[in-house]
């Protein structure tokens, strides 16, 4: 076969050119879509970004005339031998106010152990205007043989909590999730 | 350069596995994309059957519930990028120089490279089976974060995607390149045949997209690796802007696999019917709107997400436009076989396949598009059923058409006719009993993406599984027929269609097409 002819190349290197201009436009447009979603957003108020983070605030307004009580239980665990008790049996709080508080947890049993709190609030009904920020339960703990440790519990309670309610109890009980998480 | 050229292309064909390796050549590229598209369908079909295998009943029997999503994701991945993809690009590679009375593509060697960049795409996507944590189960649209928590396999799968995507670029590139500056003498642009015309169309759409994914997926690199938080919320990011920009990529894309099956509809068609394609110039008009529709509509896939009115409803409106071009495309076939001469050989009946049942997954297409039907089918096995009857009967059925429509070109010989029947009669009942009660499970509740369901889904459920094990198998008789022909046959005319009508230049050259074709220009009239 012939080579292709000249005119023919040039037209080729012409458009292969604009083609892979178009490319870049493309590759360029995808990462552009980043700001100009933002962009968009915060325009038209789409997505609502503005009250959400009115919201937040909300959660700023320290309420200092009232307070409530918050009662820190922790169950014999499921998992078998744990030493596992709160560093201090209860707190008056206030509303709208980050509060640190630890519990303790140690691995008496003969073998490391995998094991997830999980957490339960009584009432239940004021689940929804307790905010934790921090806490062990939200993944798995590793505890060796005879290992014990101090782990970090933070909240917040809503300021719209209702006012019948002066008093919670945050409980938490240890599962054993050794075999499933090994297995992951 | 120009000696380069030369010298790759010699009268003969090099031998062994040069000739495959240092392929430069349309036709041995075009084989090797429709064999590479074959093995990868027969990999994807085999997971689907796994998945289906465990649907049969309730409860879990055969795989733990992480394999089952490793599955399903592993399964789109592979049909989509592997197999429908590929064999597109392979019957352009093959027919579009023949179609245009070119030599060859227009970039032969950049065409070697964009097909052997493929294996070691998908070699590297299942070789995520074998790595700590499996393969991806989150989908093959890796919505962030679930994406973000897969195991080693997740930088694995998105240089996978890279590599296709860049295979898909190149590919369209060629395939634009040879179509704007490669047509024979004479033949305008509005006379090229439709099968050039739907390749021209989504090559474009491939350019237009494809980059957009690659910058996705790195997105979702940065984010796991690089600290940066495109999609993480808790640093100032937002998960939902992922389905926004993937779905500007993932609409287009189903359009990219059905596009060039609507051209061999409407190649195969005016053959059987001796007649020519009713409304040609509408058809090619149809294909660019539903093209440039396609850009518009990505909202749609996320309806249930949370969306402001205004756009819920603009995303509807302008998904439901889309069936305008689409039902011209479907009336001007039927126009076309109205009152024509019709005759059933193999491509013919997977083309009226096509036409059916390409159909009810259009309907159903438009039944999700309205935002307050979609509240209820979303993430169903409705849409499940919606989209594999687009994808199978569509693109698939085409694909096949295709193949045993040209394949006789191709190889010189004549298939076995009552083999093609069987697998087409076979596939075309088996295809229904698989995906038409998925209606009814989506309808009555049954969730997508799940290794076990409700008792009260049990029936619909083991209907479907002995379609789809029905429908696997048959594809063996395909894979049957191909073998045979390529092995012999009673030999082809270079009309092979003889007493049909065949139009088009690959119909003017012997069947084998010769090594080199068109190696002077043809003349047209």
């Amino acid at each position: 076969m012939e080579a292709p002819q000249q005119p023919v190349r040039r037209a080729n290197r012409r458009l292969i050119t604009g083609l892979l201009v178009m490319v870049l436009g493309s590759f360029a447009f995808g990462w552009a879509l980043v700001p100009l979603y933002s962009a968009f957003c915060r325009l038209t108020g789409v997505g609502n970004a503005e009250a959400k983070a009115g919201r937040e605030v909300v959660h700023d307004t320290i309420d200092p005339n009232r307070f409530i009580t918050i009662e820190f239980v922790a169950n014999p665990a499921s998992v078998g031998s744990f030493d596992f008790r709160p560093k201090v049996a209860e707190m008056r709080i206030h509303p709208g106010k980050l509060y640190d508080t630890q519990f303790y947890a140690k691995n008496l049993t003969a073998g490391p152990e995998i094991a997830q709190a999980v957490p339960s609030l009584a009432p239940s009904s004021a689940w929804k205007y307790f905010h934790k920020t921090e806490c062990f339960c939200f993944s798995t703990q590793k505890f060796a043989v005879g290992e014990g440790r101090w782990m970090p519990v933070r909240f917040i309670v809503d300021p719209s909590l209702p006012v019948n309610i002066d008093r919670l109890t945050l409980s938490y009980t240890f599962f054993d999730t050794t075999q499933s998480a090994g297995r992951g | 350069m120009a000696h380069a050229i030369d010298i790759a292309h010699d009268d003969q064909p090099a031998t062994g596995i040069k000739r495959w390796l240092f392929a430069t050549n349309h036709k041995d590229i075009g084989t090797m994309y429709l064999v590479f598209s074959l093995i990868m369908f027969f990999v994807g079909g085999t997971m689907a059957m796994i998945i289906r295998a465990e649907l049969f009943e309730p409860g879990l029997q055969f795989v733990d519930p992480g394999f089952f999503n490793e599955m399903t994701t592993m399964h789109a991945l592979v049909m989509i990028f592997g197999a429908v993809m590929p064999a597109f690009v392979g019957l352009a590679n093959w027919m579009i120089p023949l179609q245009l009375g070119a030599p060859d593509m227009a970039l032969p060697r950049m065409n070697n490279f964009s097909f052997w960049i493929l294996p070691f795409a998908f070699t590297l996507l299942l070789s995520t089976l074998f790595v700590p944590g499996g393969a991806p189960a989150g989908g093959w649209t890796m919505y962030p974060p679930l994406s973000l928590q897969f195991g080693d396999s997740f930088p694995m799968m998105i240089f996978a995607i890279h590599l296709m995507g860049i295979s898909s670029i190149m590919g369209a590139i060629n395939v634009i390149v040879t179509i704007l500056n490669m047509r024979a003498p004479g033949m305008p642009l509005l006379k090229m045949p439709l099968f050039c015309w739907s390749w021209l169309i989504t090559a474009y759409l491939l350019i237009a997209v494809m980059p957009v994914l690659a910058g996705v997926v790195t997105m979702l690199l940065t984010d796991h690796f690089f600290k940066t938080s495109f999609f993480n919320a808790a640093g100032g990011g937002d998960p939902l802007m992922f389905e926004h920009i993937f779905w500007f990529f993932g609409h287009p894309e189903v359009y990219i696999m059905i596009l060039p099956a609507f051209g061999v509809i409407s190649e195969i068609i005016p053959t059987f019917s001796r007649k020519p394609l009713f409304g040609a110039t509408s058809m090619i008009y149809a294909i660019a709107s539903i093209a440039f529709l396609s850009f518009i509509v990505w909202g749609h896939h996320m309806f249930a997400d949370g969306m402001p009115l205004a756009a819920q409803m603009f995303f509807m409106m302008s998904t439901m436009l889309i069936a305008v071009p689409t039902g011209v495309k479907v009336f001007n076939w039927t126009a076309t076989m109205w009152r024509g001469s019709l005759s059933f050989e193999p491509p013919m009946l997977f083309a009226i396949g096509f036409l059916f049942m390409f159909t009810i997954g259009g309907f159903s297409g438009v039944m999700l598009a309205l935002v307050p039907a979609d509240y209820q089918y979303n993430q169903s096995y409705f849409v499940v059923a919606h989209f594999h009857y687009v994808l199978v009967p569509g693109a698939v059925f085409a694909i096949m058409g295709a193949v045993y429509y040209w394949l006789p070109k191709w190889t010189g010989n004549m298939y076995s006719m009552t083999l093609a029947k069987t697998h087409f009669w076979l596939s075309t009942i088996f295809v229904n009993v698989l995906f038409f009660p998925q209606h009814f499970l989506g309808l009555a509740g049954m969730p997508r993406r799940i290794p076990d369901y409700a008792v009260q889904f049990t029936d619909w459920n083991m209907v479907s599984s002995i379609g789809a094990f029905g429908f696997g198998l048959s594809q063996i008789l395909f894979a049957i027929a191909i073998i045979q022909c390529v092995r012999g046959g009673q030999k082809a005319t270079a009309k092979v269609w003889g007493g049909a009508t065949p139009t088009g230049l690959e119909w003017t050259i012997p069947s084998p097409a010769p090594y080199h074709s068109f190696t002077t220009a043809p003349e047209i009239h």
